[in-house]
């Protein structure tokens, strides 16, 4: 299918990216990648009356260290983050995900921030946002405000973005000594949507385990690291059934479920023996 | 640049497989379809036209990339390469014919696609693994030939072109 009938502006500028959206508000919508718009362009479940396109703006382009983070502009591909000769010492979780993005050509044009602004429940990179307790850097023409991972994904394609805000970069911790990390998915391809994706990051007193694919959003639980093996197939059990699966198309309410108690137990048992 | 109007078509210029080219399109024209039916280049194929199926997979300044995925006007000054650029009528190129070789088509749909995905790849990762190839395989969908070829096509097409390129 084609999309409906939109202007285009390609801003020069930040700022004129901004007035763009403070004046047209939802009814505009950014485009950076593409590689989410797009298809709900194509299908017309979106009909925005303007498209601002930020892929271009060198200065979102860029991927820094700054206090103690790595902050990631909104330009910035999944393909240019993945890449990134330092990312598995600084984001090793981010280096284990990023190859389940997508496909190596939606990497391509796909930006880290886009995914994270759409939302999607079974998307790696929000998952990948609340694992760390990473957070979003939101911009509009009166200003900046940082936001939790946590209080910016609310449901189902849905954020705490003003339609007058756009992403300009989200922020993920550095990789803390001593820990351990591990992500593991289950898809009926590799690059498809994920069933069940997991990620889980064990330190010196806790296991930190985010589940994405079941619930509305990735979720998060943390346990003490000297759980012992009963006590934490009772938790995972618990947290499977607080998901609160449904059956749909592609798997179960029953499989989901399943795959959180097995797939989760595993991939804190990985990521136990990387720490390091 | 001024905010292109929904109701007009606007030049786009770009350098389509190395000549500069231009056409008019509209804001909501996918490259896909600005391809086929501004420049003539009939050469990528459209399936799904929600980047799933990889067939309209072209290079946009060197990278592999969905063609449905991306307006006409986002290429302004960019440079597209289709499999327009591959070999030559009466001589295939290395990819080619280790295609034709194992058989890696039967109805040829899905295959500049692939191609293209394949000749960037192959560029940046000159001795991949069948696994590799694999995973980038999966952003294409080929009905016919169960991917066997294709893979077999692409790990001898990495080894001539390495032996072509020695050091590459």
């Amino acid at each position: 299918m084609k999309p409906a009938s939109f202007d285009y502006l390609r801003p020069e500028t930040l700022d004129e990216a901004l007035a763009a959206l403070g004046e047209l508000g939802g009814d505009a919508r950014v485009l950076a990648g593409g590689q989410s718009l797009m298809p709900m362009l194509n299908m017309r479940l979106v009909q925005p009356q303007l498209l601002v396109d930020i892929g271009r703006l060198a200065g979102l382009a860029e991927v820094r260290l700054v206090d103690g983070r790595l902050m990631v502009g909104a330009a910035v591909t999944q393909a240019q983050l993945a890449t990134r000769p330092t990312l598995a010492a600084e984001a090793p979780l981010l280096a284990a995900a990023l190859p389940w993005v997508g496909h190596y050509q939606t990497r391509n044009r796909g930006t880290i921030c886009g995914s994270i602004a759409h939302a999607d429940p079974s998307a790696e990179l929000p998952l990948c946002l609340l694992a760390l307790g990473g957070d979003v850097v939101l911009r509009s023409a009166s200003g900046r405000r940082i936001v939790s991972g946590d209080d910016f994904l609310l449901g189902v394609l849905s954020t705490d973005r003003r339609d007058d805000e756009l992403v300009e970069a989200v922020r993920f911790p550095l990789r803390q000594g001593g820990a351990g990390i591990a992500f593991r998915e289950v898809a009926q391809r590799h690059g498809d949507f994920a069933i069940v994706a997991c990620a889980a990051i064990v330190r010196p007193a806790h296991i930190r385990l985010a589940i994405g694919g079941v619930a509305g959003r990735p979720m998060v639980r943390e346990w003490p690291s000297d759980l012992g093996d009963d006590s934490l197939d009772d938790a995972l059990n618990a947290f499977a059934w607080e998901l609160g699966a449904v059956d749909d198309l592609h798997a179960s309410a029953r499989y989901r479920r399943e795959l959180v108690r097995r797939m989760g137990r595993r991939t804190i048992e990985e990521a136990r023996q990387c720490r390091g | 640049m001024p905010r292109l109007s929904a109701a007009c078509r606007h030049r786009v210029s770009l350098t389509l497989n190395g000549k500069a080219v231009s056409g008019w399109a509209e804001p909501r024209m996918l490259l896909s379809d600005f391809l086929r039916h501004a420049l003539g280049a009939t050469g990528t194929h459209v399936g799904c036209e929600n980047g799933i199926c990889g067939a309209c997979t072209i290079k946009l300044d060197g990278r592999a990339a969905r063609s449905c995925l991306m307006l006409a006007v986002q290429a302004e000054g960019r440079r597209i390469d289709t499999v327009e650029s591959l070999g030559a009528a009466d001589q295939l190129s290395t990819l080619q014919a280790a295609f034709r070789r194992h058989h890696a088509l039967q109805c040829g749909f899905c295959t500049p696609g692939i191609l293209m995905s394949l000749d960037d790849y192959l560029r940046r990762h000159p001795d991949p693994t069948e696994e590799e190839i694999r995973a980038l395989l999966s952003g294409h969908l080929c009905r016919c030939t169960g991917y066997t070829g294709i893979v077999q096509a692409a790990l001898e097409a990495a080894a001539a072109l390495r032996e072509e390129k020695p050091g590459a």
